[in-house]
């Protein structure tokens, strides 16, 4: 037990149906009191990963430990957690009182200790005095209210929220967060919280841990996540970001936009090609001067609130986001400024697509579970396996499916700059990424279609 | 023509037909019962239909014979078919809709036909007919209006009440008393509905399967219909409909939480 200092361990978990994984080897510790969020879009495996931690849904593989103790096995009656569920399922059949109290009667609690307890979980969430009400009488921040008392009365040992505060609007979100954040200060129970909202979780948590497709990203403090993202799915997922491709020169200095800029990173090798994110508000804008590191003219500009935001093209075609308390006007030529550590460089997860391949015969080849066109092989066998590279911006997308060798749906869009960096689902389960000037729509279905010229065969040795 | 016109584009006429449809066949029938029932054959004003029910032990005995039979019928329809409902409802005890449409099948298929049936299958196994025959034949009868509602509550219950449950402590037999339980009462009154009350007015099961020899009171108010005693039939029609009308009162307040909570009313 007293090795760690961990109150969730959970190693090397997995959960695949057939040969679809929601969850691909997640691994998370996380420390006692800590309050930590799940944030990832909807269909990442966040949800599944906290049912496997309340007991409703079993992993396929991995481990699952608690306070020490081995759990992954353990039904969800006994394990020492508690949930709030994002639709609160609160009993329908039995008033608030009951409600509250359904746990401490199941653990046969003297009725005078249960007649205590629940007035407290009561005023803890700001419900003093409702305990005769009729669930069903009660608006969703009071729901939501009761099912957090419901849960914390019992004092588990760590506290699991699914997205509860999804279904409230906007204020009274807002309420509710700043009331979870004290709660969890008052109670020091751990908090695994479960959200799509950046903005949420860089408001409650002291850990994040951002996932997609099944794989943890990234796990970090607020401010590491947003400062220093490990790649463009997160920097475009938290918050607003410009990402550009670059190209690292040599240690501090990265080109981008046709240009070089002196920046803090080190040690990426000379002339690798690298990802480049700018936070909108990092940018300096200011009417055109000498003293600008670059120029451009105001696309649009969007009052915000608090600052605008405003698109700026440059001269050489990329459009950078930038926020700024002053506005300038549409048309107006202005300079801007970076500071080197404004300017994250993170290494690109790939340059190109590379695929695992078959002949058919020395003028086709097998990817993607279908049929491409190549250049021909010189003698090449039958079922030879090969591997298949296809630089991004050599995709084309077609608006009939039919118009394609393969068929896929638009998963993920990057912006960057001047094209758009596209993630490709094919019919047969593979990514294919794609560079294009086209505007598509996330969930369009697409035509994939590759010229015989592109292909590029590597053999096998 | 054109006020012909625009009374047919008014939408509240066009439940006109259904208006005169409930008028003839429902209202006008049961206002004849209640004006039948107060008069003698020869149409003077009389409290004797009733008199004679009280003083007659025969169709009072039949009567709360009756009503024995529909309460023994409900409370095996309820002991049978809820665990039927509870398996077919479960998407881990039963993947297919098969199941169901298995269990509601014998209902597309004549109430006759099917109590004939039954009395065939009696003969075959060389089984006495009686009052085992007749129950056998109500509960075979009226097992699927009882296994729908329920079904069709719990299925329609949220799986999140069961994980909160179990969430909060509860091992998977307080799951099933605490929450699935309650939650599924509405099905089961709406199942008793659909069940008793028909089960107190049948005659052609307790003909067919007790071969004459038991009678319902169903069976009495038809022989008496069938002999011409129209007054003394429609005022024993009329003492079922209050005892109907009265368990309909006793159950309604459940009966606000079915149509609610998807009973089949």
């Amino acid at each position: 037990m007293g090795e760690s200092n961990f109150i969730i361990e959970l190693s090397h978990i997995s959960k695949c149906y057939g040969d679809k994984c929601v969850l691909d080897d997640v691994s998370l510790f996380v420390k006692k009191g800590e309050f930590v969020t799940i944030l990832g879009p909807s269909g990442c495996g966040k949800t599944t990963l906290l049912k496997i931690l309340a007991g409703f849904g079993t992993a396929t593989s991995g481990e699952i430990k608690i306070a020490g103790a081995d759990i992954t096995d353990v039904p969800p009656h006994l394990r020492p957690v508690n949930t709030v569920f994002q639709r609160y399922a609160l009993f329908p059949h039995l008033n608030v009182y009951d409600n509250i109290a359904f746990g401490l009667k199941l653990k046969k609690v003297k009725q005078d200790e249960i007649d205590a307890r629940v007035r407290k979980a009561l005023k803890m969430v700001g419900m003093t005095d409702y305990e005769w009400r009729d669930v069903n009488s009660l608006s969703g921040g009071q729901q939501q209210r009761v099912a957090i008392a419901r849960a914390i009365i019992n004092r588990p040992q760590v506290l699991l929220l699914d997205e509860p505060l999804a279904a409230l609007d906007l204020k009274m979100r807002k309420d509710m967060q700043m009331e979870l954040k004290d709660m969890h200060k008052t109670l020091g129970i751990t908090f695994v919280y479960v959200t799509h909202d950046q903005e949420e979780a860089l408001t409650l948590s002291d850990t994040i841990v951002v996932m997609s497709e099944g794989k943890v990203q990234q796990i970090g403090t607020p401010t590491d996540i947003y400062n220093e993202p490990v790649n463009s799915f997160v920097a475009d997922f938290i918050g607003e970001s410009n990402i550009l491709n670059g190209e690292m020169i040599r240690d501090r200095v990265v080109k981008f936009m046709d240009r070089e800029f002196e920046c803090v990173d080190e040690g990426f090798g000379e002339n690798s090609p690298v990802d480049v994110v700018i936070r909108p508000e990092d940018v300096y804008i200011m009417a055109r001067t000498d003293s600008g590191m670059f120029d451009g003219v105001v696309q649009s500009c969007i009052f915000k609130g608090v600052h605008y935001e405003m698109t700026v093209l440059t001269p050489n075609g990329y459009e950078i986001m930038i926020q700024d308390y002053n506005a300038f006007e549409v048309g107006q030529e202005v300079s801007m400024i970076v500071k080197p550590s404004d300017i994250h460089v993170m290494r690109k997860e790939r340059i190109c697509n590379t695929f695992e391949g078959k002949m058919i015969d020395s003028t086709h080849v097998e990817i993607l579970g279908a049929q491409f066109l190549c250049n021909e092989v010189a003698d090449a066998l039958e079922g030879e396996s090969v591997v298949v590279e296809v630089p991004f911006n050599k995709v084309e997308l077609m608006d009939n499916k039919e118009d394609g060798q393969q068929v896929g749906d638009v998963r993920f869009i990057l912006y960057k700059g001047d094209h758009y960096h596209l993630t490709v689902r094919t019919a047969d389960g593979e990514n294919i990424y794609v560079d294009t000037t086209d505007v598509w729509d996330d969930g369009d279905i697409v035509g994939i279609k590759i010229q015989a010229d592109d292909i590029v065969i590597k053999r096998k040795q | 023509m054109k006020a012909l016109m625009r009374f047919f584009m008014r939408r509240q006429n066009w439940s006109l037909p259904y208006f005169i449809f409930m008028l003839i066949f429902v209202v006008l029938p049961l206002v004849l019962i209640f004006i039948y029932a107060f008069q003698d054959a020869d149409g003077n004003f009389t409290f004797d239909n009733f008199s004679k029910f009280i003083s007659s032990p025969e169709a009072a005995n039949t009567f709360v014979y009756s009503i024995g039979i529909a309460i023994i019928t409900t409370v095996l329809c309820i002991l049978l078919g809820y665990p039927a409902a509870y398996i077919l409802s479960n998407r881990e005890l039963c993947r297919s809709r098969v199941m169901v449409v298995l269990f509601i099948l014998p209902m597309w298929i004549n109430i006759l036909v099917r109590t004939l049936a039954t009395v065939a299958l009696f003969d075959f196994m060389r089984l006495p007919l009686g009052e085992g025959a007749l129950i056998f034949g109500m509960v075979y009868n009226f097992l699927p209006f009882m296994i729908y509602p329920i079904y069709n509550t719990m299925q329609k219950m949220d799986h999140s009440y069961i994980e909160a449950a179990q969430d909060l402590g509860a091992n998977p037999l307080k799951v099933f008393t605490k929450v699935m339980l309650p939650l599924s009462m509405p099905g089961v009154m709406s199942g008793v509905m659909m069940v008793f009350m028909p089960t107190i007015s049948t005659f052609a099961i307790a003909e067919l399967l007790t071969m004459n020899n038991i009678k319902l009171f169903g069976t009495t108010i038809q022989e008496n219909i069938n002999n011409g005693m129209w007054n003394y039939g429609a005022a024993l029609s009329l003492i079922m409909l209050v005892i109907i009308f009265a368990s309909e009162l006793f159950s309604d307040s459940d009966e606000e939480r079915a149509t609610n909570e998807g009973g089949i009313i």
